[in-house]
């Protein structure tokens, strides 16, 4: 008789630990010859409530550290990656990519920490700006993180979907829940085993696994989510969403059609997608024969 | 008064051994139910009529306390047909103030007194401080137990505080007794200064100060419950109950109450017999009330703080 494979079930990543889905239902990861490979938690609604809870307390803290620490910490994530990749590409490849592709994906997930990493300390003194006014005023305007964001990560790939958003995401200082592809989402736990194990603090990266039109309603209806990202192009999901946030007006981005494996797809443009702009007004008085004011 | 012809010594009340495994098992039990729907709106809103809302800070202002009675009267407008809180619990020397702010509000001015939180200092000085809040206006005091008298044994002279205190607060005030059961060390020692205190005339036991961890637990607040129900059985008398201290989010809110309703029935089941002591709880019941009004989960971003 032959034996009976014992199927890994995968938990979820929530504030830093590695909980189940408070549902108790899971279901079967399929390699692309669509035999089970292993077993996914499916968030429900309470479990994406719980994991709000995580990221709010973790994300003031997050943007408290300075951008030099954060910066650290993503190039953390690159190495610590970059020491785990043989299982990353070996879980790619069963859930249907080829070697080639597959190390391509990896290596490239790597870089683009390491890409979004030197930004950390870099992204406010190019996008902020110093504003000239009529009036005996400093007027100046720099880029501050939205706050806590959501994401319903690209469909298409497993790895360099969800590096390609969560990085430029909390790079400025947010946290995020991202909900991983469904049908390709074994890498995502793995991922979050090596976030884990890089000095992320727990609560700043969440990753849920499950059905994303099942928990977009609630990801875009929760009053403590500031920012929503949707990688995918559902028509219908994306008027719900958008009808949905005037609840209390979260930024909606959508990334229709993008091939994460681009380097164009990576830019600080992107992450200020996920900043507000705050303006200040600082009363000056003119001093020195140039009459600068500052 | 009955406590003079009850010596707590020789009561065989004061020598119950608390039941711990019973206690823990029962919690449980208690923690793993759900409430839904209608059931969860009607009680959420009767914890909310049975909230002590608190500020005891060293940072404590005029200012502060007047935004308290006001968040106390007006706990969240655009919901509409909320009830208010049962009381402002303050420091003696803001009871003046208010009780000048909730005048006509139905809502209880209660002061902490005698040395609060740590009880140490003469009885001359804690009968001051309780007249003080008395003076000023108080409807209730709160007081604390001598900790250390009591761990030292000398029960009788814990009793006889507690009594001398509820002399001082007459007709005039209800007195809640806290035990600071975070500082007595096992649940025996709970039962019994529950015993004490009740015997020894408190209108209302109540668990902590809020000053030290951990404060309120279920298990304690069943032991205390416990304890009432005895008393009631034994003398006729209802004395009231106050969880304070660490009760922060409504679902906790609704076990006690769920803990209330099983162990002394509906008769305690007003603001009148059992109390909330706490200063964050208020809005997350309001939270939790909005969830079940829109369907969507809140945020702290929308609710006034104080």
């Amino acid at each position: 008789m032959s034996r009976i494979e014992v199927l890994k079930t995968y938990k979820m990543y929530i504030g830093g630990k590695f909980p189940r889905t408070e549902s108790g239902i899971h279901y079967p990861q399929l390699d692309s010859k669509g035999n089970p490979i292993a077993n996914m938690c499916k968030a429900s609604r309470k479990d994406f409530r719980n994991t709000v809870v995580e990221a709010r307390k973790a994300q003031e803290p997050w943007a408290n550290r300075t951008a030099y620490n954060r910066s650290q910490i993503l190039y953390r994530i690159a190495e610590m990656l970059e020491g785990r990749k043989a299982q990353f590409i070996e879980e790619l490849m069963q859930m249907g990519t080829t070697k080639k592709q597959a190390e391509n994906e990896v290596f490239t997930s790597i870089d683009r920490l390491i890409y979004y990493a030197g930004w950390a300390d870099k992204y406010q003194q190019i996008s902020s700006s110093v504003n000239p006014v009529s009036g005996a005023f400093f007027n100046f305007s720099m880029h501050e993180p939205t706050g806590v964001v959501a994401v319903i990560a690209p469909e298409e790939n497993g790895l360099i979907g969800l590096v390609s958003t969560i990085a430029p995401i909390i790079v400025s200082g947010n946290s995020c829940i991202v909900l991983a592809s469904e049908s390709k989402a074994l890498c995502s736990i793995s991922f979050a085993e090596v976030i884990n194990s890089s000095d992320v603090p727990g609560g700043v990266i969440n990753i849920l696994t499950g059905n994303a039109l099942e928990l977009i309603p609630h990801f875009s209806t929760h009053m403590d989510v500031n920012s929503l990202l949707y990688c995918g192009n559902n028509k219908k999901a994306i008027q719900l969403m958008k009808e949905n946030s005037v609840t209390n007006l979260k930024r909606i981005v959508v990334k229709k059609d993008i091939d994460w494996m681009k380097d164009e797809n990576e830019s600080p443009y992107f992450i200020t997608k996920f900043t507000e702009v705050k303006t200040t007004w600082h009363p000056i008085e003119k001093i020195g024969a140039s009459g600068s004011g500052y | 008064m009955e406590s003079k012809k009850l010596s707590i010594i020789n009561h065989p009340l004061s020598i119950t051994k608390v039941d711990q495994v019973g206690i823990s098992d029962r919690v449980s039990r208690i923690t793993k139910r759900s409430v839904k729907n209608e059931a969860k709106i009607y009680g959420l809103k009767m914890a909310l009529s049975m909230i002590d809302l608190t500020t005891l800070e060293g940072a404590d202002t005029v200012n502060k306390v007047k935004q308290l009675c006001y968040k106390g009267m007006h706990l969240h407008d655009s919901y509409g047909d909320l009830p208010t809180v049962a009381a402002i619990c303050v420091y003696p020397n803001f009871v003046g103030l208010a009780k000048e702010q909730l005048k006509g509000s139905g809502i209880n001015v209660a002061s902490v007194a005698t040395a609060f939180p740590s009880g140490n200092s003469s009885l001359e000085v804690k009968i001051t401080d309780t007249k003080m809040a008395i003076d000023a206006g108080a409807d209730e005091v709160d007081m604390v137990i001598s900790r250390g008298k009591f761990h030292q044994g000398e029960y009788n002279y814990v009793f006889d505080e507690i009594a001398k205190i509820k002399e001082v607060c007459g007709k005039h005030a209800r007195l809640k007794t806290i035990l600071e059961t975070g500082e007595l060390g096992s649940l025996d020692n709970v039962r019994k200064a529950s015993d004490i205190a009740m015997y020894a005339g408190s209108d209302f036991i109540k668990t902590s100060t809020g000053k030290i961890s951990p404060a309120a637990t279920l298990p304690v607040t069943l032991v205390m419950l416990e304890a009432i129900k005895d008393y009631y059985y034994e003398t006729g008398i209802q004395i009231g109950m106050k969880p304070a201290g660490g009760i922060s989010n409504a679902k906790l809110a609704l076990q006690y109450l769920m803990l209330v309703k099983e162990t002394l029935g509906d008769k305690w089941l007003t603001n009148e017999w059992f109390r909330f002591g706490a200063s964050s709880l208020a809005n997350d019941v309001l939270m939790q009330l909005e969830k079940q009004r829109t369907g969507n989960y809140q945020s702290k971003d929308y609710f006034s703080k104080d």
